[in-house]
């Protein structure tokens, strides 16, 4: 069997589907929250329209995203499924409850002819709590909450509730969602040409730059208090963490002067990417810090093999079909006017 | 409650929900196809608005189908993190495919539902139906080989506490994976051609819209067609199973036939009350030699008894009643299937009688409930190995404290979806004659598109 480096290979490709899951789920959760929230402000004629015509077709997709990284690092690294397991049983309940709540609101919302606005509060508001409540996983993954004992694993969950660290995190990951989102929808609405909408969203975006460039300094000062070790090792990728923010600049510069709104949401693409990927190479080689290391607890050999040639020829797969999706509703210029009839 | 009860009762309400809804959505694909190729072949518009509307009612119970897939996913290392840190060594690989085989599929769902008018040709329309039935089927043919690997584990050697030559190809397909497979995918077919089957057949009696009699009879005709193809398949698997689980799981048979002794000429049993004591069973109907047959075609075939199993690892002998549904209520919608063509063919009685189509109406809810007594079947005959032969259900539970509440939320989680997602489906059809879509997706008149 091919000698390779799976721990390297198993985490490439597990941070960057988590990657994938951040983007199209910040724009789906902020979208459920923005529908409500327009609902709520009697904005809703002017973008609802714009909302459900780019949410229908692809939330699903979404969800896999999201089922694809849990599977995937049981499979890589099965440790995971015990430390983590063990220790989230009831934060990843509550997490459940929530997806299974928003995913099946949605769906039933959706096939009504006249939607309900107590479905769609729950649509929106579990946008936020969802993103709260997965970004809890990264914060005990830094360590210090978790504790293997003689009785087993055990959350220490006052620690967790008392750190400032998992309260900047889950702001972080709320913030997040409503400027990705909101930057999403501009680019969206521009072009569906529909002007009145993407001025909304454009407004929107503009609020949430401000909390956002806030929150991510603060997260750095508190995993400096949290995790030293950690922080340390992120100054060594200081450069990544700088094109983050001057992509965001750029990204915020663009939609103030109304300029390539396109380009903005890759400059939004590229200021998350930089940070996420500058924030797991300084973690690495910890999953769950101290207890999973990639270089230990990587399955053994031949699966990891396994798991690799099957992701290839999934990608394969995969790649072309969801650039058909993607020419479909999101490229197709008709679509997203809504020019054509739609099936439902 | 003990720990290890409390877990396989979330998990057993985990997947006794998801399986109505995994069943649908492995079936449904089938049956749409078949109307749309029908209507685009016979022109026929009744046809075509069939799979649009069986289609737009399958969006909803995707979506919940969807929702508790992902639940039982992440429950999995939830509730038993030591079997998915273990399983996870060695069966990964079918759950890893399953997620693209689903991604796959619901990536062209996507696509199929919002594009019936924005092809020039049919066809190409008809087209994506094909890899969303190969999705959905791939994705059970995977989950029933994680499945059938916890029943016959295969592909690696223990070594002093450690699992070492694993062979992941050889864990996916392990030696019940063919039998299960096959009799999943073939009651999942069946179940969901019945299940439309069942709504012609009420709305026929409620008869509320008097322009829809023929199409709901037209529905009728083409899944009693699925559902007589698919059952003659599932009584194959069945058969097929009987004697895999003869060779291979034999306490799991003799657990679901109060099979004490072992013996040729072996009784097939159905029914009665068991005297555990006296190892007797009563007011039974037993069909003689049956069982051995059905072991091994032969009356002579010697079939394990529980006597030569030792006891702590007998199954609950209460999966006896569980096969017996199973069988009593498969075998019931396979035989009004053939009624209604034997009616319709040779008699000159009306195949759509009231009395006939209640009937038929029965066929859809009873498969199902033969899905989830075969189920119930299947994983308590398992017990009490999480991995038969190396993983006891009590080593893999959690020791994590608040599984009593977690149990709570999620059934009233699944009463609130299955609530809510009734309801919308009755909404969705309720007010709204097959006629008025038609007309609405294709214009007035018969039978020009």
């Amino acid at each position: 069997m091919m000698d390779l480096n799976y721990e390297m290979i198993g985490i490439t490709v597990l941070w960057t589907f988590l990657y994938g899951y951040v983007i199209v789920a910040a724009i789906d959760f902020g979208a459920g929250f923005f529908n409500y929230y327009a609902m709520e402000t009697g904005q809703h004629q002017k973008v609802s329209h714009i909302i459900q015509r780019y949410l229908s077709p692809v939330w699903e997709t979404t969800n896999v995203f999201f089922v694809f990284f849990f599977v995937g690092i049981v499979g890589f690294y099965p440790d995971t499924a015990y430390y983590l397991g063990t220790s989230l049983l009831i934060p990843g309940s509550i997490a459940l409850i929530l997806l299974s709540i928003r995913g099946s609101y949605y769906a039933f919302n959706s096939s009504t002819t006249k939607p309900r606005k107590s479905w769609a509060f729950l649509y929106g508001v579990t946008g936020l709590l969802i993103p709260a409540s997965l970004s809890i996983v990264l914060v005990i993954s830094e360590g210090g909450y978790i504790y293997e004992e003689a009785g087993g694993v055990q959350l220490h969950l006052q620690e967790l509730l008392f750190s400032s660290y998992a309260w900047t995190i889950v702001f972080l990951a709320i913030i997040l969602v409503l400027y990705v989102s909101s930057g999403f929808l501009t680019y969206y609405a521009s072009k569906a040409k529909n002007k009145s909408a993407m001025e909304t969203f454009r407004n929107w975006f503009l609020i949430w730059s401000l909390p956002m460039i806030v929150i991510s300094q603060f997260a750095f000062l508190s995993l400096r208090e949290h995790n030293y070790e950690h922080f340390q090792a992120a100054q060594d990728y200081w450069y990544l963490f700088g094109l983050s923010l001057v992509s965001m600049l750029i990204a915020i510069f663009l939609i103030w002067k109304k300029r390539n709104f396109g380009l903005a949401f890759i400059m939004i693409m590229l200021q998350i990417a930089f940070a996420f990927y500058g924030y797991g190479i300084s973690k690495l080689p910890y999953i769950l810090y101290p207890y999973i290391d990639i270089n230990t607890s990587v399955v053994n050999e031949s699966m990891a093999f396994a798991l690799t040639i099957v992701f290839i020829l999934g990608l394969l797969l995969l790649i072309p079909s969801l650039y058909l999706l993607l020419r479909l509703f999101i490229f197709d210029k008709d679509y997203v006017e809504g020019k054509e009839e739609e099936g439902y | 409650m003990d720990e290890v009860l409390l877990g396989r009762i979330i998990t057993a309400s985990t997947l006794g929900f998801h399986i109505i809804f995994a069943t649908i959505g492995v079936g449904i694909p089938i049956v749409i196809m078949v109307m749309e190729f029908l209507g685009i072949r016979k022109k026929d518009s009744q046809y075509l608005t069939m799979a649009r509307r069986i289609a737009k009612g399958f969006t909803v119970t995707i979506a919940v189908g969807v929702v508790t897939g992902t639940i039982i996913g992440l429950q999995l290392s939830l509730i038993w993190p030591d079997f998915m840190r273990l399983g996870g060594q060695i069966i990964a690989l079918p759950l890893f495919m399953e997620v693209f085989a689903f991604f796959f599929e619901a990536i062209f769902l996507g696509i199929f539902l919002y594009t019936w008018d924005r092809f020039k040709n049919p066809w190409h329309h008809w087209l994506l139906n094909i890899p969303i039935v190969v999705g959905s089927t791939l994705s059970a043919v995977f989950i029933t080989s994680v499945n059938s690997f916890m029943n016959t584990p295969s592909g690696f050697e223990l070594s002093e506490e450690m699992f070492v030559n694993i062979d992941p190809i050889a864990a996916m397909m392990n030696p019940s994976v063919y039998v299960r497979v096959f009799h999943v995918v073939a009651t999942a077919y069946m179940t969901a051609a019945f299940i439309i089957a069942s709504i012609a057949a009420f709305k026929l009696i409620k008869n509320k819209f008097q322009k829809d009699a023929e199409y709901h009879k037209k529905a009728l005709k083409v899944t009693m067609s699925i559902g007589i193809a698919t059952a003659l398949l599932t009584i194959l698997a069945g058969d097929f199973s009987a004697k895999f689980l003869h060779n291979e799981q034999p306490e799991k048979l003799a657990a679901m036939e109060w099979h004490y002794e072992t013996e040729p000429r072996a009784d097939l049993v159905l029914f009665g009350l068991l005297d555990e004591e006296n190892q007797e069973v009563n007011y039974a109907l037993r069909i003689p030699w049956a069982l051995s047959f059905l072991s091994g075609n032969s009356f002579d075939t010697e079939v394990t008894g529980l006597n030569d199993i030792p006891e702590d690892e007998h199954p609950p002998l209460v999966i006896h009643y569980f096969f017996d549904l199973m069988v009593v209520f498969g075998m019931y919608a396979l035989g009004v299937a053939l009624l209604y063509f034997i009616v319709k063919k040779f008699t000159k009685f009306n195949e759509h009688h009231p009395a006939l189509l209640y009937l038929y109406f029965l066929t859809g809810p009873l498969s199902m409930m033969a899905i989830e007594a075969g189920w119930f079947l299947a994983e308590m005959g398992r017990q009490p190995w999480i991995i038969r032969g190396y993983m006891r259900v009590s080593e893999a539970v959690t020791n994590a404290d608040g599984l009593g509440i977690v149990l709570v939320s999620f059934i009233v989680l699944y009463a609130v979806l299955g609530f809510t997602c009734s309801y919308v489906l009755v909404k969705m059809f309720n007010n709204n004659s097959a006629e008025s879509s038609r007309e609405e997706y294709y214009g007035e008149g018969v039978d020009e598109k």
